[in-house]
């Protein structure tokens, strides 16, 4: 059983067939394109793969094209940075030392060898198979609706799959009108378009008050700023913010644009309802006790047409976890790859960079970027780590350690759950509402997230989990466990059954057939 | 959480909340048994939560576990009316194909065999394929049909049989771990230690599936249950369209095979909820939790050449589980006559989903001293230690 039935031939992306390039590059956010450059710089032959029409990942956005913005940078911070990263991408594509494969959803990474050789022999260099969904440019009219497959090989990977963001729903947060306050960022870098004429900005973390900034700043109202967490318990750990100037130069900066526009800011408050039929009219808002439970009593209304809410980004780990990446629990309690001084993951061969390890933020992924190109380069050409090694390592101490404080801080207090009543919907995907949720955690018999989505369907949807996920595993009394999603997008079965078989690299599919009477 | 009120003294403690130990504590606590049920994870959090629901009969083989097969599938017919809908009980019918006319002889004396053992199957002639299942492959020489051949959504199955059976005055341990058992001086067994309590009772029930082996070892006797991995593919939400349970002929030979090498033959299905399930790649690979692309390769391949259509539709998820793998294929169920105390209702492989209320009326039937509904020597488990003396 070595035939396929694919009738798609392999596309000119594919590189199934391809000696291995020296490191594929998982994600162009900051810390995928920092390390991609700096490894083409050092002389690797790098492929770029990224889900993204253009580089840049969550953080440095594009405005669309037919817009035609003048000045996308006054929407970023650093965009200079960015503007420098993009030339040497383009420099070293045209040199062809680096190959930018945008549009490339990976969908696992898999040692090309079995397991059961890998343990017998002496080990050789790995080389590893990523395989992707392709988007195609229109009209290129493949039967997968404009999918192609295609495998990478590589020496060494580096995974740089960024965050995402943590919901935790309340009753009405499925209006439209309702956006993630990341989501929020986005439509305003890319689209130039505000949610809503009054936003109110709520949930937890420091992207709050960027975003409300920003909102401002383009001409919104922004009627407040509803964070759960209490701003004043920064002061616990003084020295990290000592230690990060720019950290708390940017959130003042935040801070001042805020106040000269007006915008309230209620810590240790949150958004516990949102009102309205067709679209939100209106929020309600509860001060909190320390654990995020509503003090009864405090309630009050707040008159809005739109509402970006976030409580925080999540690593994104499912390439790792699958590749058996060990990982461990940062402040906020949420998984995160664990890594070495030199960015790399507890599997030989695989590194990591930026949210992956713990949020913290551009400039931090920035640094751990380069740092593991660095670190890769030495492993495939026996070169020894530059002194600017050293100057990205305290960089990059210094900045997680700012990032640990953060996490630690806006940590979801355990009494959020309060704020939900049974009908409130928690998986938006499969309409579960908590109530069902409480059932199977209750009376059941489910203890862990797993449990629950089996019992509710809650996480098997469309997005499998990734907004639900952290909501469904405080309800279920357990700390959140690292995602475990061996597809880390959909993936045409036409794809998976055109996969190259056991050992080397298929060649040309012959055309389908009936199932053949094998295995006997 | 929640547990049932003991009337007294325990009669039996069950170790396992699969679907297996679930439908013990059914039975048992039916028939008038105080019983425990003790996990030291969720409802479901082993090979059922993995499973794809399967209540078969068209793929076993006239013999002991078809009477068993057959058994459950009236127990489960019962059960869908005491049970609440949310188990998802459906009564689909399966449908067997054949490429060539090989492979349908083989098959007519395969049906014949199960037709004189009870099975109620008819063949279904090449042109009148498209009548079950419009989107299957043109070319097939021609199948049987099996009405009989059900599903349920296994770990909801077995959540509302636990569920019921505390309703019956069961009590559930979970999250709590069998750490060692309790025995009295001559080494008949007294019940089981667990880290926050000592349950005593004069019967503990092995009902802990791929883990049964290990169970077996802490009571100081041995049961060769291995893992045989299976992955299953789910795609996206789709119309019906896969009416049956449908799968190639040569399943049947890969379900009785001992090989540790990966067997596949897709078996394809429809759900309520809209997911076509793609199921699965047999292995004895022990508890390797990697992805296989070959698994996923073939999975694909063969749902594709069963329904064209499939291969433009997108899969959304993949995930595996290990069967509970007996070297004759036959699950152990009754009393352990190494350790007087100990019974087992374990090592279904693949087919736990489907036998699991016949195995809890049988266990009931042996905890009461009643007369079991069938002869349970085929699964004696001392069985294996008797092939080894043998040889």
């Amino acid at each position: 059983m070595t035939t396929s039935p694919s009738e798609h031939g392999a596309p000119p992306g594919s590189t199934g067939d391809d000696p291995p390039c020296d490191l594929a590059v998982v994600g162009a956010g900051p810390a995928g394109l920092a390390a991609a450059v700096t490894a083409a710089g050092l002389g690797l032959n790098v492929m770029l793969l990224d889900a993204g029409e253009r580089p840049g990942g969550q953080y440095y956005r594009h405005p669309a094209p037919g817009l035609r913005a003048a000045r996308p940078q006054a929407l970023h911070h650093h965009w200079h940075v960015f503007a420098r990263l993009e030339r040497r991408l383009r420099a070293h594509t045209t040199t062809g030392r680096l190959r930018h494969l945008p549009g490339h959803h990976v969908w696992t990474v898999l040692p090309e060898q079995p397991a059961e050789t890998r343990q017998s022999a002496p080990a050789p260099a790995p080389v590893w198979r990523l395989h992707a969904v392709a988007d195609e440019g229109p009209g290129a009219g493949s039967e997968d609706g404009g999918e192609s497959p295609v495998t990478v090989r590589a020496h060494t990977v580096l995974l740089a799959t960024g965050a995402y963001e943590r919901q935790l729903p309340f009753p009405g947060w499925t209006l439209p009108g309702v956006v993630g306050a990341g989501g929020a960022q986005a439509m305003l870098k890319s689209g130039l378009v505000l949610p809503g004429r009054r936003t109110v900005v709520a949930g937890s973390g420091p992207l709050l008050l960027a975003v409300a900034a920003a909102l401002a700043a383009a001409g919104g109202t922004v009627p407040a700023v509803v964070e759960a967490a209490d701003y004043p318990s920064y002061a616990h750990r003084p020295a990290a913010l000592l230690r990060n100037p720019g950290k708390l130069a940017e959130g003042a900066a935040h801070g001042a644009t805020l106040l000269r526009h007006g915008v309230r800011l209620l810590t240790r408050h949150a958004v516990t309802a949102a009102h309205g039929t067709a679209r939100v009219q209106a929020v309600t808002v509860e001060r909190l006790d320390r654990d995020w439970r509503p003090l009864p009593g405090s309630a009050r209304r707040i008159p809005c047409d739109a509402l970006a809410t976030g409580h925080g980004l999540v690593p994104q780990l499912e390439l790792a976890t699958a590749l058996g990446c060990a990982t461990l629990r940062t402040a906020d309690g949420t998984p995160a790859l664990d890594l070495d001084g030199e960015q790399r993951t507890s599997v030989p061969g695989v590194w990591s960079a930026g949210e992956t390890g713990g949020i913290g933020g551009a400039e931090l992924a920035l640094a751990e970027g380069e740092l593991a190109a660095y670190s890769v380069a030495r492993a495939l050409r026996g070169t020894r780590l530059p002194p600017r090694a050293a100057v990205l390592r305290g960089r990059r101490d210094r900045l997680r350690a700012f990032g640990e404080a953060m996490a630690t801080v806006h940590r979801p207090g355990v009494g959020w759950t309060a704020w939900l009543d049974d009908a409130t919907h928690v998986c938006r995907c499969e309409e579960v509402p908590a109530g069902a949720i409480r059932e199977a955690a209750g009376e059941l018999g489910a203890r862990d997230a797993r449990t629950v989505k089996l019992l509710t369907r809650a996480g098997m949807g469309w997005c499998q989990g990734r907004m639900c996920g952290p909501a469904v595993a405080c309800l279920a009394g357990a700390e959140p466990a690292p995602d475990r999603r061996p597809l880390s997008c959909p993936v045409p079965l036409g794809h998976l059954a055109a996969l190259p078989g056991a050992g080397p690299p298929a060649q040309a599919p012959p055309p389908p057939q009936p199932p053949a009477p094998a295995d006997r | 959480m929640p547990t049932g009120n003991p009337r007294g003294p325990l009669d039996a403690v069950i170790v396992g909340a699969g679907v297996v130990g679930a439908a013990c504590a059914h039975y048992a606590s039916r028939a008038g048994l105080a019983v425990a049920v003790v996990d030291r994870g969720s409802v479901a959090g082993g090979t059922t939560g993995a499973g794809e629901g399967n209540l078969l009969v068209s793929d076993k083989e006239a013999g002991p576990e078809l009477d068993l097969a057959l058994l459950s599938t009236r127990l489960w017919r019962e059960l869908a009316d005491d049970l609440p809908p949310e188990a998802e009980y459906e009564p689909k019918g399966g449908l067997v194909v054949a490429p060539d006319e090989t492979a349908l002889g083989a098959l007519r004396d395969f049906a014949a065999a199960q037709r004189k053992a009870g099975v109620e199957t008819h063949e279904v002639p090449s042109h009148a394929l498209h009548d079950l299942e419009p989107h299957l492959a043109p070319g097939l020489a021609g199948g049987f049909h099996y009405p009989q051949d059900a599903q349920v959504q296994p770990a909801r199955a077995a959540a509302q049989l636990l569920a019921s059976a505390r309703r019956s005055g069961a009590v559930v341990h979970l999250g709590e771990e069998v750490t060692g058992f309790l025995a009295h001086p001559d080494g008949t067994l007294r019940g089981v230690r667990t880290p926050h309590r000592e349950l005593h009772a004069p019967a503990v029930v092995n009902a802990t599936g791929t883990w049964a082996g290990d169970l077996a070892r802490l009571a100081g006797t041995h049961l060769p249950v291995h893992p045989r991995r299976g992955f299953v593919l789910v795609t996206e939400p789709l119309p019906r369209v896969v009416r049956h349970k449908v799968y190639a002929a040569d399943y049947i030979s890969d379900v009785a095979s001992g090989s540790a090498d990966l067997q596949s033959s897709a078996v394809v299905e429809g759900t309520p909820a809209g997911p076509v399930l793609i199921g699965a790649t047999r292995e004895r690979v022990g508890f390797d939790r990697t992805l296989s692309a070959e698994a996923l390769r073939r999975l694909a391949h063969q749902a594709a050449a069963l329904f064209p259509v499939l291969a433009g539709v997108r899969a959304i998820r993949t995930y595996h589980g290990f069967r509970p793998y007996l070297p004759d294929h036959l699950p152990a169920i009754g009393p352990d006559p190494r350790v007087p105390g100990l019974f087992h209702a374990c090592g279904h492989e693949g087919a736990g989903i489907g036998l699991a209320p016949a195995t809890g009326l049988l266990t009931a039937a042996v905890l009461t001293g009643d007369q079991p509904a069938l002869d349970l020597r085929p699964f004696r488990p001392e069985r294996f230690d008797q092939a080894g003396a043998a040889q």
